[in-house]
Formats: structure tokens, sequence, C-alpha cells
């Protein structure tokens, strides 16, 4: 790889600009396709469009063109987990998801939970949840986990979530608190089949009990969710 | 902080602001079962240092030794490591599966 072309990829990376580094197997020739098909190069065309598309799947693949094989490697920006409550469990679970390719923020407007001693190197935005979650604005690559058993903190979150393309949303709760949770959600206008998408009891059941095994099995549940593994879906369980 | 704990092109690069010849070795396709998808990376340097990884550990020795041979040419390669190839035998990919590896030197 050039010099040149490794400042632009890492350029790409570091301002969070999706960006694919293809590269021509037979000889090494590279170049970098942006999401609009952009590449300046000399690229066929067939290689741009699979480009585009194994940038949106995110999967790097090989493909054929005109003779060569190419090797479509897309980097996107990492992921992002967003949670509601500076609370133990969040702690466990803010230095977990980063290695994970998860940029964590953390909501709590209450200062004294949501300080830089707790969450050292954790983004957090002490903004009440609607406000924070409206800038924050998340997206098809975005998980949103609320911790903090507050109505007040928690429901304003999860009305922005399940107005969002968040792949992944879940609550703590006991399954009362979760029916009752589901019912005032129900009050602001959210259909049967949206709150389906809630996870609650939130994370994989394996039994756990402390901060840091309830934060283990939510980061894999929401892997889980991402690499689409089979799981039974909260409604299903509750039909 | 860091976002991305398999952030090999940043240490990589840091290598390479270190004054290090780095070579990356990429994972470009994979066939049956292997451990480590397309698009996972190795970094190795001419010092020896190493980070990220091809496959679970059996084909890094091969291919560190094929960083250094494109270390001193320059020229990258593809290295096919499988049941169905010689020299993946003697290295031996444990799994059974194959995998193909482009190989460059970075900067």
């Amino acid at each position: 790889m050039t010099p040149t072309l490794f400042q632009a990829l890492q350029a790409a990376r570091k301002a969070k600009r999706p960006v694919l580094l293809a590269t021509r197997l037979s000889d090494g020739a590279q170049a970098l396709v942006g999401t609009d098909g952009a590449h300046g190069a000399n690229l066929p065309e067939a290689v741009v469009a699979a480009a585009r598309t194994a940038l949106a799947d995110d999967v790097a693949r090989t493909v054929e063109s005109e003779g060569a094989r190419w090797f479509l490697h897309p980097h996107n920006p990492p992921l992002r987990l967003i949670v509601v409550g500076a609370v133990h469990i969040a702690q466990a679970l803010a230095p977990m998801a980063p290695p994970l390719g998860f940029a964590v923020t953390v909501i709590d407007p209450r200062r004294f939970f949501a300080t830089d001693e707790r969450f050292p190197g954790v983004t957090l935005d002490t903004r009440w949840p609607d406000e924070a979650m409206a800038e924050l604005k998340p997206d098809s690559r975005s998980a949103v986990v609320t911790l903090t058993h507050d109505p007040k903190l928690d429901d304003p979150a999860l009305d922005a979530a399940l107005r969002s393309d968040a792949f992944y949303i879940g609550a703590l709760g006991s399954r009362r608190t979760h029916a009752a949770r589901l019912a005032r959600l129900t009050e602001l206008g959210h259909s049967r089949e949206a709150l389906a998408r809630i996870r609650g009891p939130i994370g994989l059941a394996i039994e756990a009990e402390t901060a840091p095994e309830i934060a283990l099995a939510i980061m894999a549940e929401i892997v889980a969710v991402r690499r689409r593994a089979p799981l039974v879906s909260p409604a299903r369980e509750a039909a | 902080m860091n976002t991305d704990a398999e952030d090999i092109l940043s240490t990589a690069g840091q290598w390479v602001a270190e004054g290090e010849t780095v070579v990356l070795a990429t994972v470009v396709e994979t066939w049956g079962s292997s451990p480590r998808p397309a698009g996972s990376r190795l970094a190795v340097t001419a010092s020896g240092k190493m980070a990220g990884s091809v496959s679970g550990g059996c084909i890094e020795g091969a291919v560190a030794d094929a960083a250094r041979e494109v270390m001193a040419s320059g020229t990258p390669r593809v290295l096919t490591f499988g049941v169905t190839n010689e020299r993946a035998w003697e290295v031996g990919l444990a799994c059974g599966g194959t995998v193909s590896v482009f190989v460059e030197k970075l900067g």
C-alpha cells in the first residue's frame, strides 16, 4: 500500500467516513471507493458497483472483473453503543464494547453517576435522554441499551430508539417492569410490532447475576443480533 | 478512547512512523471452515513485531516468512493455504479449510 493511499484510508477512518479499499490481486494495484462510488482511479464499472454493495453489506469479498480478481475490503465507521444510565452495569459494559467494534456513549443527566472517575476514557453525555438521543441520532449501525430502571430516563430513550433504525434495542428490568414499560410506550403510540423490537428482559439467558455477567449477557445478545444468530425473539417467547 | 482493539492498521501505521519496515497480510478469501473471515489482518515488522491474525495461529509463521520476502522485493503477493496445498499440509491448517492471504508492504 502506498503511503498516500494509506494516509487517505486512515483519514477516512478517522473522519468516520465509510470507504472501501479495492485491491487487484494480480499486481496489488489499489484504490479507495466512497459510498457514492467516487474513486479517482481507473476502476472497471463493475468493480465500483460491487464495491458499493460490499460497503453497504459491510462484508469483505473478492470479485472477478475483466479477467482480474479484486479484493473489496470495506472500512466502515465503528458501530455505536448508546447506553442510558451511568450505573454499575454500564461501568462493566463500557470497556467490553470497544474491542467488539463499538464506540460507546453513556447518557445520564445525574452527574453523580456520570463521572469521568467512574467511566475513564468513556464518552459521557449528561443531557436528558430525549435531548441526547435527538442529537446522537441512532442509525442502523447503532445499539441502544437502557439501564436506569427509571421511566423518566428510560422511556424517552426507548421512545427515540423505536423511532430510529437502531439494530438493537434492549431494556433492563424484570418481566413485570418490562410489561409496565410496554404499556407506557403503547400510550406513546407505539404498536405491538414496534415494541417487539425491544429486548426485555435484556441479554442472553446465561443466569447472569453480577454486573459484569449482566454486561456480558447484553453484549453477547448485541453481537448475536448483529451477526443474525438464530435467537428466540422476545415477542415469540411471550406468545 | 480507541474504539477498536483490533485496529491493526493504526498499529501498523504507528510502527511505520517509528521507522519500522511493515508488511500487512490480509485474508482475502476463505473456503470451508477457517477461523478468520475475509478482511482479517496481520501486521509484521522486520524486527519481528506482530499484531492481529489471519488464522487461528496455524499459518502466521509461514505468512511471516513470506512477509520477509515481500519486505525485500516490495512486490505484493497472494498466498494460499489449505489441505490441497503441499506447503499448507506442512504448515498444517488444522481446521481443514483453505485461506487466501494478500501480503503487501506498507508505505
